[in-house]
Parts: structure tokens; C-alpha cells; sequence
């Protein structure tokens, strides 16, 4: 199966700070990637990197087989590759519909057709009734979720999430988690950023893992779960001999 | 040659007068994030405070300056209180518009009271002028930045060695990691005001000693703050001091080639392109 | 195409009516004043209000407008309707060359840039005696003609444009509202980063709404210089002028379609009362009272008049 998104040799510094050291995997088509790491690891970054949000320093980023490396956000969630934000990045003094309209306008050009593609996402994420509720005046949960919203009114290949989950109590996880088997089924491709392994293990279909910049791990959740370089990295090292 | 050096040495006495108005700006500005677009006011209404100590209390106004910075500071931390605080959470447009307001509001007002007459504060101390080699100074201009010289270097010690200093550079640095620390960051940004203000007020008193003063002496001087801000990079004091002496330079040099009517021009085109080409200023981090 | 809504009605009532009610030439020249405020305040409001990128600088293209079909008239005869569009054309030339640097810089920063362009085109017009200098330009009087674009009788036609020139800048408003940029605009203005996210080319529909506004504001420009027939650079190019026009959509309603009428219904009519009773010397008077409204504005209701239409409504009870 050939890779719908291939990182290669993605290297990112700030200053003295090595954010990103030479990492390199692949994403299949409808796969569900859980990408781990601890605090700093610096997910958020490669994140940042391969949707065009900042500029890689060295490695390519390929999508559908076009190297895409250094084509801006804009252009690459028209290319169908798409991310959300850690700190919730909603429209707040937009209604949900309004934001979630902004969305599908990307797809289609009418607002009439755009907003009857927003409503239907909105029944899909279970924010059909706060439709005209101003952002900033939701829950935190429902802002990520309206955010989850936004980018899938998109109708992205790909989506990438920077940890959707994180924040909400264990029945909002439960029911994003339900979320993203149903895009998977859709066919929509997801990479997922966690750093609650509880969540990731049993949804991802393969897991990276990063530390200190760098992949320390690419195999199923199950193998990854085993390898006690991840379980150091994860848990530090007074773990290894328990497991 | 001569009028070079004559020309240079000027704009370096206007330079630093003009570094520290802008010293206080971005103190503000780095603290909290907000621009005082009345700055310019403010430096108005601490020469209007120099003029009337001379004129009413018969104060040269190198003694009535401590008066008049802390009358500043005070005005500062009034204005922060009722203009800034409220408008803190708002959005940049309403946070904009109420200094802006509040500059035009202080125009205003000087206008309808003190009217729009120019004043001169005449016989003070400083009088006369002396020569260095070929270049001769106003004794004036150069006591003047002489005074701005050592209220920045109190500024700077304030900022690097004391424990309120400190904490106003933490608070500046991270917010919410001062907060952590257990510093009152709202405390910090009233003393933010205080002392931007204050600074304002004694390049304002400083300068009363030879410009004239009237209602719209701010809007120029107050423009150039920006542009001295932008350009040595926002937040940063010692950009602000550098940039204002490099203004004060360019602005005098482009009187003397170009028009004079021109000066400021240069300067503000000076600010376009390094905004163009290092849109974090000189000495700003990207 | 949807039906013209009540506001809209109203707004086309009340401006009939007004000069049959108020037929002084004073009062005329008053709604006058009015309607153009209205449509500047309108064609910022479309960049300022609905994209987030608050212009201090918005004099230029006023100047442009002016200067341009000015100059077009006395050297090459050209008809001010023709120059108008001239004028209207290199405004949005100039805003996009004025926005590629600019509207890289955020909030503040960006207000500070407009308003040292504002300054330095100021300062250059003022200089520049190829058009006049500093002395101004006089425009050539002409007979009383639509064509010519004067009006020597009554001022009532030029109540009659500057209504077309409201209605003008309320149609695009309206139209951009509506439309795919509409939404993309607020999107901006609320987060240009999330923005980006969702695909959305930030510079491109800034420089969009940056083009569209200076086209109308030099459309009033050339308005103003053919309803005064004298122009120079104190007139048309201050900052002063700038901050009245942002000050017009801002008072109203920011991002508003109707909020820069009901700011220039305000504004207009308090400025001439001011200069009515402190006359000519009082001229700190106006400045006081705008600078009192806009802090006044700023700190209890940021939305302006029209949100506090708004709040009143939250206010009273809901029908069921
Ligand atoms: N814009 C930035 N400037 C400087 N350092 C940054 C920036 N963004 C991230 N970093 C640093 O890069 C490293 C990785 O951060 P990040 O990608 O946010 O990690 P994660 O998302 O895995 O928690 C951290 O050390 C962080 O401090
Ligand atoms: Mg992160």
C-alpha cells in the first residue's frame, strides 16, 4: 500500500532547541496513526511543519505522492491535508454554524450549499443544537469539538488532529473516540496526537512514537507497547523493571 | 564637514530625548501588550505641566522635573485604572480606540483651555551655547539630553537590578509563568503605567527647557515614538534607546539634504522599510 | 436576488424625506455630510469592521479620489464621472501595494503602518507643486450639468449623489456580507491562523477587502473635491480624517452593515452643533466631545450604537 502521507528526514530547530530531529514515517489511506509523546516532544511542531505552518529547516513532505514541502496551510488544506489546534482556535464571536460554514465554504463556493453541508457535519459531532450559539460562549468541549467540525466541513483527505481529546471527561473521549472510527469508515485518514495512551492504543491502527524529537517507535500499538525504549521515554525509567 | 558633525551632534541631543518617550512606550507595550496611542498626549501634558510650573510657580523646569514626572506617573496609573483595565479583555479594535480617544480627548481639552497659542518657557538655567571643536551645541539641547541620558540609565537600572524591575520583565516575558511565580501581574501593569508615564513626563519636562509647547506637540513627537518603537523592535528598551538616537540622526541628516519639510518623511520611510525587511525591528526577536 | 429588507426601506424613506423636511441649504449640507460620512465609514468598515485591519490611513485613498479626478479635470478636460473611476482604480491599485507589506503585521503594528503612510503621502502631497503644493487646487467652475458633475442652484443634486454613493458602498457591503469573502473577512478578523487552517488565503482576501474599500473611499473623494471645488493636501489628506472616517464605523458598529450610518448620523450633526456654539475659536470643543464618545464608546460598549441596540433588545422579553 503506498503512503498518502510521507514525512522524510523532517528536521525543525529553535534556536539551541532540536524540536524535530530527522523524523520520518508514513500514513496509509484510512489509517488511524496515534502519534505519542511526551510533553515538549515535539509533536505539535511536526504538526506545524507538515501542514504548513511553519517551514521544515531539512526533509520533504510528500501527500497523495506530490512532494508538498513548503506549500502554505492555505494551499494544503485545498490539497485536502488538514490539522487542529492543542489550544482550541475557534472563531468566538461567530456562531458554531458560522464557523463550521467557513469551513465548507472551502469546498463549496455558494453559502446556501455551504451551509447545508455545515449542519450536517454539525448533526455528526453532536453540536446540531448549539448550532447558533456564539463560539466563545460554548464549553471547552464543544469548542473542540466545533473545531474537530470546522476542519471536517473541509472534507479533508487527511486530518490531523493535536490532541482533540485531551481535557475532556471520560464520556466526551467515548463519544470523539466514536467520532473517529466513523470518519475512518468514511474514509477519511487520521493522525491523531495523544499523549493519554489510553485513548490512542485501542484506536490507532499503528503508533509513532516521539522523543526528544526524534521517533523512537513506529509499530503496532500492541508492539509499541512492549518496547521498553517507549515505556522509559513514557513513564521513565524506574518502570522497565516492572514490565 | 562641520555642518555634518553639526547636523549629526543635533539630531543625537534630539535622539535621546526621543529614546526616552519611546523608552516609556514600549514598556507599556512590552508589559501588556497594549499601545498607548495617546503617548504623544501625554508627553503634551507634561510640558504644559513644566510650562505652568515655570509660568505660575516661577519653576526653572530642570527643578520642577521630578514634580512633573511623578505627576505623569500618577496620570499613568489614573489612566490605566479607568481607560486601559476596563478594555483589557476587549477586543484590539475597542483597545485601540480608547487610548486613541483618549489622546484626542487630551488634545482637546489642552486646546479649549490652554488654547491653541505656542508657548516658550524663557530665562531658565540652561541658557546659551559652547563649542566642541568645530560643532557648537545649545546649552539647552545638551542638558536636556544629558537628563535623558540619566533618566534612561534609571530606567535600565530599575529594570535590571531591582526586585520590581524584575518582576516587570517576567511579567513582560510570560504572563501567565509570572502569575505562577506569585507576581500581581495587575500590579505590575499599574506600575508599568507608572513608570512609562513617568518617563514620558521627564522627556517631556526636559524637552519644555527649549521646544515650543502647544496642543499638537505630541502628534509628531508621538508618531516618531511609534516609529522608534517599531524600528528598534517592540518591548525592547534598549532598541527603543537605540532607534531614538538613530531617528533623531536621520530626521536632522534629512533636513540638511533633502527639503526640511521632508525630515520626518525620511524617517517614517526609514520605519516602512525596515518593517519591510525585519518586520521584528533591530534589535526585536523574531 | 432577496428582497430589499426593512432597513433598507426605511433607510430610502427617511433620506426622501429629509430634504422636505429640512430644506435650508444648511441642513441640506448637513445630510449632505451625513450620507458621505456614512459611505466612508462604510467602505472602512469593509476592512476595517468586517476583516479586522484597522486603517489609520484611509485619508490617502480619499486624496487619491480627489486628487486624481482633479487633476484629470483641469489638465485633460477629462469628465469628473471619468476621473472618478480613474481615481477609484488607482486607489485599489494603491491599497494592494500599500497592503503586501503591511498586512503582515497584526493589530496594533498594522495601525501604526497606516498611520505613518497617511502621514508621509501627507507630507509629499503638500510638497509635490506639480499639483498644487501647498497652495491647493482650485477646480474650474463649469456650468450646472450631471456631466460636469456641478451644481451651482441648489444642492440638492449633490444630495442626490451623495445618496447614490451611500447606497453604493451599503450594496457592496451587503453583497460582501452574503458572499463567500464575507465569511472568509470575519473569519480573519476573528483568527487569521485558523483561518489559514481551513484554507483560507488570508493576504488574498485582505488585499480584496483593502481594494474595495479605497475604491469607494476615492469615489468620495472625488465627490467631496467636486462638491467644494477646492482641494489640498489639509483637506483631503490629513490624519485627522483618517481617524473621522474610522471613528464614523467604529461609533456605530464595527463589522455592522447599518453601523456607519447610525455613526454618521451621530457624529455629523454634533460636530456642527459644537462648532455652531463655540464657533471658530472653540475648536478644542469638538475634539473633546469625540474623544470623551470614542474612550466613552470603547470601554462600556465596544459594538458600538448598533450593539447597544442589541443589548436592549437581550433586554426585553423574549416572545416565546
Ligand atoms: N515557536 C516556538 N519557539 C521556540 N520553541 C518552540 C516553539 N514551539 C515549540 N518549541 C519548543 O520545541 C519543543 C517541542 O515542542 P512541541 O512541538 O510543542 O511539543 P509537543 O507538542 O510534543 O508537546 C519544546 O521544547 C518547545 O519548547
Ligand atoms: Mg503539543
Amino acid at each position: 500500500m503506498t503512503a498518502l502521507l510521507e514525512i522524510e528526514g523532517l528536521t525543525k530547530h529553535f534556536g539551541g532547541v532540536l524540536a524535530n530531529d530527522n523524523v520520518s514515517f508514513g500514513v496509509a489511506e484510512g489509517e488511524i496513526l496515534g502519534l505519542l509523546g511526551p510533553n515538549g516532544a515535539g509533536k505539535t511542531t511536526l504538526f506545524n511543519c507538515i501542514t504548513g505552518f511553519l517551514p521544515p529547516d531539512r526533509g520533504r513532505v510528500r501527500f497523495a505522492g506530490v512532494d508538498v514541502t513548503g506549500r502554505s496551510a492555505s494551499r494544503l488544506a485545498r490539497d485536502g491535508l488538514v490539522r487542529t489546534f492543542q489550544i482550541v482556535r475557534v472563531f468566538p464571536d461567530l456562531s458554531a454554524l458560522e464557523n463550521v460554514v467557513i469551513g465548507a465554504l472551502l469546498r463549496h463556493g455558494r453559502v446556501s450549499a455551504a451551509r447545508r453541508r455545515a449542519l450536517e457535519v454539525l448533526e455528526d459531532v453532536g453540536l446540531a443544537a448549539r448550532s447558533n450559539v456564539r463560539a466563545r460562549d460554548l464549553t471547552t468541549a464543544e469548542r473542540k469539538r466545533l473545531e474537530v467540525a470546522r476542519a471536517l466541513a473541509t472534507d479533508p483527505r487527511a486530518l490531523l488532529l493535536d490532541e482533540a481529546m485531551s481535557g475532556l471527561n471520560p464520556r466526551e473521549v467515548a463519544e470523539a473516540v466514536a467520532l473517529v472510527r466513523r470518519l475512518r469508515e468514511g474514509g477519511v485518514t487520521i493522525v491523531l496526537v495523544e499523549h493519554v495512551l489510553e485513548v490512542v492504543m485501542p484506536l490507532a491502527d499503528r503508533v509513532v512514537v516521539l522523543q526528544e524529537g526524534r521517533a523512537i517507535a513506529d509499530a503496532t500499538p500492541a508492539a509499541v507497547s512492549r518496547d521498553p525504549a517507549v515505556i522509559e521515554a513514557y513513564l521513565g525509567p524506574q518502570f522497565i523493571e516492572r514490565a | 564637514m562641520e555642518i555634518v558633525a553639526q547636523t549629526v551632534a543635533s539630531g543625537v541631543l534630539l535622539g535621546l530625548i526621543l529614546a526616552l518617550s519611546a523608552a516609556g512606550l514600549t514598556l507599556i507595550w512590552g508589559v501588556m501588550d497594549i499601545v498607548n496611542f495617546a503617548h504623544g498626549d501625554f508627553l503634551m501634558l507634561g510640558m504644559y505641566a513644566s510650562f505652568f510650573a515655570w509660568a505660575v510657580l516661577g519653576l526653572d523646569p530642570l527643578l520642577a522635573l521630578p514634580g512633573v514626572v511623578a505627576a505623569l506617573g500618577l496620570f499613568g496609573v489614573v489612566v490605566y485604572l479607568g481607560v486601559i483595565r476596563p478594555v483589557l479583555r476587549g477586543s484590539v479594535l475597542a483597545q485601540i480606540f480608547a487610548t486613541f480617544g483618549l489622546g484626542i480627548l487630551l488634545r482637546g481639552v489642552a486646546q479649549f483651555v490652554f488654547t491653541a497659542d505656542y508657548r516658550q518657557i524663557g530665562d531658565t538655567m540652561a541658557t546659551g551655547s559652547f563649542a566642541v571643536g568645530p560643532v557648537h551645541l545649545g546649552l539647552p539641547q545638551t542638558i536636556a539630553a544629558l537628563g535623558a541620558l540619566i533618566v534612561s540609565g534609571l530606567l535600565f537600572a530599575l529594570l535590571d537590578r531591582t526586585t520590581v524591575g524584575t518582576a516587570l520583565r517576567a511579567t513582560a516575558e510570560d504572563r501567565s509563568a509570572a502569575e505562577l511565580m506569585g507576581i500581581d501581574t495587575r500590579r505590575m501593569f499599574a506600575l508599568a503605567w507608572a513608570v512609562g508615564a513617568g518617563c514620558v513626563g521627564a522627556a517631556a519636562g526636559l524637552l519644555a527647557i527649549y521646544f515650543p509647547i502647544f496642543p499638537d506637540v505630541g502628534a509628531v513627537f508621538g508618531l516618531l515614538a511609534f516609529v522608534t518603537v517599531a524600528l528598534g523592535g517592540f518591548g525592547s528598551v534598549g532598541g527603543a534607546m537605540l532607534a531614538g538616537v538613530l531617528i533623531g540622526v536621520v530626521t536632522s541628516v534629512a533636513g540638511l539634504i533633502f527639503d526640511p519639510a521632508y525630515k520626518f518623511t525620511v524617517a517614517y520611510l526609514l520605519y516602512l522599510v525596515v518593517l519591510v525587511i525585519r518586520p521584528q525591528g533591530l534589535l526585536g526577536r523574531a | 436576488m432577496p428582497r430589499p429588507g426593512l432597513p433598507v426601506i426605511a433607510l430610502v424613506a427617511a433620506a426622501l424625506v429629509y430634504p422636505l423636511v429640512f430644506g435650508s441649504p444648511a441642513a441640506i449640507n448637513v445630510g449632505v455630510l451625513i450620507l458621505l460620512f456614512a459611505a466612508l465609514g462604510t467602505a472602512w468598515n469593509l476592512l476595517g469592521g468586517y476583516a479586522g485591519q484597522i486603517s489609520f490611513g484611509h485619508a490617502v485613498f480619499f486624496g487619491i479620489g480627489a486628487y486624481t479626478s482633479t487633476v484629470l479635470l483641469k489638465e485633460a478636460g477629462l469628465s469628473p464621472w471619468l476621473g472618478m473611476l480613474a481615481g477609484a482604480a488607482l486607489a485599489a491599485l494603491a491599497a494592494v501595494l500599500l497592503g503586501v507589506p503591511t498586512f503582515r503585521l497584526a493589530g496594533h503594528y498594522f495601525a501604526i503602518a497606516t498611520i505613518v503612510i497617511g502621514e508621509i503621502a501627507h507630507t509629499v502631497v503638500r510638497n509635490l507643486d506639480a499639483i498644487g503644493g501647498a497652495r491647493g487646487l482650485f477646480l474650474p467652475i463649469l456650468p450646472t450639468s450631471l456631466v460636469n458633475y456641478q451644481f451651482h442652484n441648489s444642492r440638492l443634486p449633490y444630495y442626490g449623489i451623495a445618496f447614490g454613493l451611500y447606497a453604493l458602498a451599503l450594496a457592496a457591503t451587503l453583497m460582501v456580507e452574503r458572499r463567500r469573502i464575507g465569511y472568509y473577512l470575519r473569519a480573519i478578523r476573528e483568527d487569521p491562523t485558523a483561518s489559514r487552517s481551513v484554507g483560507v488565503s488570508v493576504l488574498q482576501y485582505k488585499l480584496a477587502a483593502a481594494a474595495l474599500s479605497a475604491a469607494l473611499t476615492a469615489i468620495c473623494g472625488t465627490f467631496y473635491a467636486q462638491y467644494v471645488l477646492f482641494i489640498d493636501s489639509d483637506s483631503v489628506f490629513p490624519l485627522s480624517l483618517s481617524i473621522l472616517i474610522a471613528l464614523t464605523a467604529i461609533l456605530g458598529g464595527a463589522g455592522r452593515a447599518y453601523g456607519p450610518l447610525l455613526g454618521a448620523g451621530v457624529l455629523v450633526p454634533l460636530s456642527e452643533i459644537t462648532r455652531i456654539a463655540f464657533g471658530g475659536t472653540g475648536r478644542g470643543a469638538d475634539l473633546v466631545i469625540y474623544g470623551a464618545l470614542i474612550v466613552l464608546i470603547s470601554v462600556a460598549q465596544p459594538g458600538g450604537i448598533a450593539a447597544l441596540g442589541d443589548a436592549l433588545r437581550r433586554r426585553l422579553p423574549q416572545p416565546a
